[in-house]
């Protein structure tokens, strides 16, 4: 039977670490701002170059 | 990219029709400040910012030229600045004008356009953007300069900077809480399964282990979690008063020290699910009320409408000061399109002041040397200096904002109807446990405690509780989805009692801007160019208005061009003498109607008309006060008595229609009605209808552009759904409704448990069952009903209007 207490045991203490996370995760401010980050990530890194086209042939088409 | 050949050409840049095309790369734009928006975005490759969006940018037609110096100043740079060092700084800007992805692309480049900003990030939902950047290489002025001219303009204000992050902080303290009683009350779930199942009775060790953890786990929920519930209680128990958090925070000690008891005592395995599961079910109820509308400020004053800094002179400079620093005797400059900081005295020869903004009134007013000019006013034109007369804060109109209304809190106004019922039902339960315990007396003395704690457990109201935030979060939700955005759920309850409506004219009932043009008299198409032509070159409002109305512009050279202010403009044209002014400039004596402005042509002194200019009504307004009917009791207007007549045909006969009211008139005419028993709501939308509003029991500002000022309201209302306005009042009363029958369900509720409670059959697992059951029922049928009721109303209106 002391199996059991030492798996929920495990297991609370698992759920603990989520939660610390979650706390984390709010306190870092990753909810602040849920439409931003969605848009941020599909800019593109461009380099610096010499002589850049406007509208190049990175443009995505949909 | 060819620019495609349309019938009317585009700008490139901000996607506005061109009038006077200007034309580079093979693109066409429609003012110079759109292209050098361009030729600065070509000359860094940032042109990628044309290729997110189609016409991304914002029109800089308009705009004026801030210098933002004053952020230099100590004092300002300290409230501005997040964070400041030698080497490293941090500002956040708040930027209305952010509205689709490449704004968002260009402003989180700016490192490319100055080197010395390290990072930018745009929060998109909040408008705003956070720029670190490296104080020893750029001014903070030059960094507000950089966005402003790329058509982002900043909008600084230093008291709502502080507001806004106080309410994240409070957010977010809610969501800890949330997260916390939610974690807490699932895992209280499972160890308390065996217990609902009735297995393993003879393992009472494991029991044992379990009821501990329960404990464990129930008292962070007991001691940080429902902390509001037992702070507010304590609260309004110590002002002798009772409100609905009273009788919670009793049910809440209740359970969890009887259940702690029970645990400790080996008399059974307590209620902690129900207790956690019950702070988690009220936190949602909070949580989904809480709704705010981040971009939105409700609470502005007169410091929003205001400039930061002024200049002022000092020796033989014009140096930038903070406007509450000008004392009377300053010599201060403004320039065209600025506002009057304070009342001051003109010491130039003569200014044009649009008082658009303090009275209604939309015409500007000439103001001669060594007369008043009031706070609030904007200059029209070339550059005065003007002597401070009053400080800012005891000017003409910011003594508004001394008047009561704006020092007493709100809540204190409002008894609320759940705080009402709240009373009753403590008054029934305090009955209710001293009878079942002088029965259980008689009967079973041990039993006494034990049954009380469990009456007291069960009359908990937590579901009374969630039926107000759940109903009105939701209507918020509903208002919301229709561009009526309320400060908060509070406003819905005073909405569905509203019986008098009073309305502002200018911007509300017609529209602020775009008013209607008309012609009367003959003028050849010739003619007409010729007019249009010459009013372009005068930079009078109504001149400006004419310009844009003729479409149309031959490019005849104009010759001995006049400007005669106060009079009018005079020009000749291909050898005929143009004259476009006054009646007495171009010699008309007859008598026209008072209704609109008038602007008279005499061409070779010849009369040949003249422009009627008037104020274009909303839409849906005259239906809406045909509906209103008698509802309507006034309409309260800045403005001159010119469009009475108009007014008159449009409201319901009853309607008082008063015209040259100042701010003090309007708020003293609610506070009247007020007086009379009348529940007000007023809607406006300029500064001079901010006493107004504060005073209403609902004050709903219009506003055509909810990135702009709004005066301190309780609502902001896009003009377009102005017509809405009475289906909007329906439903605050069908909520109202709603939250009566909720309460009827958990009272029903509350009857269930408390005859298990005074009957002593109150069982954990009776508890664990009904507990939460009322819980949820009562939250499906509130948000059930409330969007029925909405989709009902919503529908019978737009049926309506078609």
């Amino acid at each position: 039977m002391t199996i059991i207490i030492l798996l929920i045991l495990i297991s609370l203490s698992m759920a603990i670490v989520f939660l610390l996370i979650f706390y984390w995760s709010m306190k870092s401010g990753q909810y602040d701002d849920t439409y931003t980050p969605s848009v941020r990530m599909l800019f593109e890194d461009k380099k610096p170059s010499k002589k850049a086209t406007p509208s190049g042939e990175k443009k995505v088409k949909k | 990219m060819e620019s495609t050949v349309k019938t009317e050409l585009q700008c490139y840049h901000c996607g506005e029709p061109c009038e006077e095309t200007l034309w580079l790369d093979n693109k066409a734009f429609c003012c110079y400040g759109c292209k050098t928006v361009y030729e600065i975005l070509q000359e860094n490759e940032l042109c990628e910012y044309y290729d997110l969006e189609k016409n991304p940018g914002t029109n800089l037609r308009y705009v004026s030229d801030e210098t933002y110096a004053y952020l230099d100043e100590k004092d300002i740079r300290k409230k501005v600045l997040t964070f400041d060092s030698s080497s490293f700084a941090r500002v956040q800007f708040y930027v209305p004008a952010i509205h689709c992805v490449s704004c968002i692309w260009l402003l989180e480049n700016l490192q490319k356009l100055n080197p010395g900003v390290l990072r930018s990030e745009v929060n998109f939902s909040r408008k705003n953007v956070t720029i670190d950047f490296k104080p020893q290489e750029v001014a903070l002025s030059s960094i507000a300069k950089l966005i402003a001219s790329l058509g982002y303009a900043p909008k600084i204000n230093l008291d709502h900077e502080v507001q806004s992050r106080q309410t994240t902080v409070i957010d977010k303290s809610l969501v800890l809480k949330l997260s916390i009683a939610g974690f807490c009350f699932g895992n209280i779930m499972l160890f308390s399964f065996p217990e609902y199942l009735g297995l393993d009775q003879s393992d009472g060790h494991l029991m044992e282990v379990f009821s501990w953890l329960n404990i464990l786990l129930s008292i962070p929920v007991f001691l940080y979690s429902d902390q509001d519930y037992l702070l507010s209680a304590w609260k309004s128990f110590r002002q002798r008063q009772i409100n609905i958090d009273v009788p919670i925070a009793v049910g809440l000690i209740a359970l969890f020290f009887r259940s702690v008891w029970d645990i400790i005592s080996g008399f059974g395995p307590g209620y902690l699910d129900s207790f956690t599961g019950l702070v988690f079910f009220l936190l949602i109820g909070r949580w989904f009320q809480n709704k705010t509308y981040e971009s939105l400020a409700f609470d502005r004053d007169f410091k929003s409408y205001f400039p930061l800094a002024v200049l002022r002179k000092e020796g033989k400079e014009w140096i930038p000061v903070v406007v509450y620093d000008i004392n009377p005797g300053d010599q201060i400059r403004i320039r065209n399109m600025e506002i009057v900081p304070a009342d001051s005295i003109l010491l130039d020869e003569e200014a044009l002041v649009d008082y658009s903004f303090v009275t209604g009134e939309s015409r500007p007013v000439r103001i001669v040397k060594g007369e008043l000019v009031y706070a609030g006013g904007k200059l029209i034109g070339q550059p005065v200096t003007l002597a401070v007369e009053k400080k800012t804060s005891q000017s003409h109109l910011t003594s508004l904002w001394n008047k009561e209304v704006f020092q007493k809190p709100e809540e204190s106004r409002y008894k609320r109807m759940i705080d009402r019922a709240a009373r009753r039902f403590t008054w029934v339960i305090l009955g209710l446990s001293l009878i079942t315990a002088v029965y259980w007396y008689w009967v079973d003395p041990s039993q006494v405690w034990l049954i009380i704690t469990s009456v007291l457990i069960v009359a908990c109201p937590c579901a009374l509780a969630l039926t107000a935030p759940f109903t009105y979060g939701n209507m918020l939700r509903v208002f919301g989805r229709h561009s009526l955005y309320l400060k908060n759920a509070d406003v819905i309850e005073r909405m569905a009692s509203v019986d008098s409506i009073v309305f502002d004219k200018t911007g509300t009932v017609t529209h602020g801007k775009d008013p209607e043009v008309t012609f009367t008299g003959e003028l050849s198409e010739k003619e007409t160019m010729w007019v249009g032509e010459l009013t372009g070159y005068s930079t009078h409002p109504l001149s400006k208005l004419i310009h844009r109305h003729i479409a149309a512009i031959s490019n005849t050279p104009v010759n001995g061009f006049k400007e005669i202010p106060g009079k009018g403009i005079e020009a000749v044209l291909e050898g005929h003498n143009v004259k476009i002014g006054s009646a007495e400039f171009t010699g008309f004596h007859e008598r026209v109607d008072g209704k609109a402005s008038h602007v008279f042509v005499a061409i070779d002194d010849e009369l040949k008309g003249f422009y009627s200019i008037r104020t274009r009504v909303r839409n849906d307004i005259e239906d809406l006060l045909n509906r209103l009917g008698e509802k309507c009791v006034a309409m309260l207007s800045g403005d001159n008595k010119a469009d009475k007549v108009q007014m008159s045909t449009l409201f319901h006969p009853t309607a008082q229609l008063l015209f040259d009211q100042s701010p003090h008139d309007k708020l003293n005419y609610i506070s009247d009605l007020q007086h009379q028993g009348k529940k007000v709501m007023m809607l406006g939308d300029g500064l001079n209808d901010s006493g107004a509003l504060k005073q209403a029991d609902v004050g709903i500002a219009v506003t055509d552009d909810t990135g702009v000022f709004t005066p301190a309201c309780d609502g902001i209302l896009h003009g377009e759904e102005i017509g809405h306005v009475d289906t909007f009042l329906r439903l605050a009363r069908s909520a109202t409704k709603i939250v009566k029958a909720g309460f009827v369900l958990s009272f029903l509720y509350n009857a269930i448990a408390l005859s298990f409670a005074v009957s002593g059959h109150l069982t954990p697992l009776v508890a664990a069952i009904l507990m939460p059951l009322s819980s949820i029922s009562v939250v499906v049928f509130t948000t059930v009903a409330v969007n029925v009721a909405a989709t009902n109303l919503v529908n019978e209106s737009n049926n309506r209007n078609l």
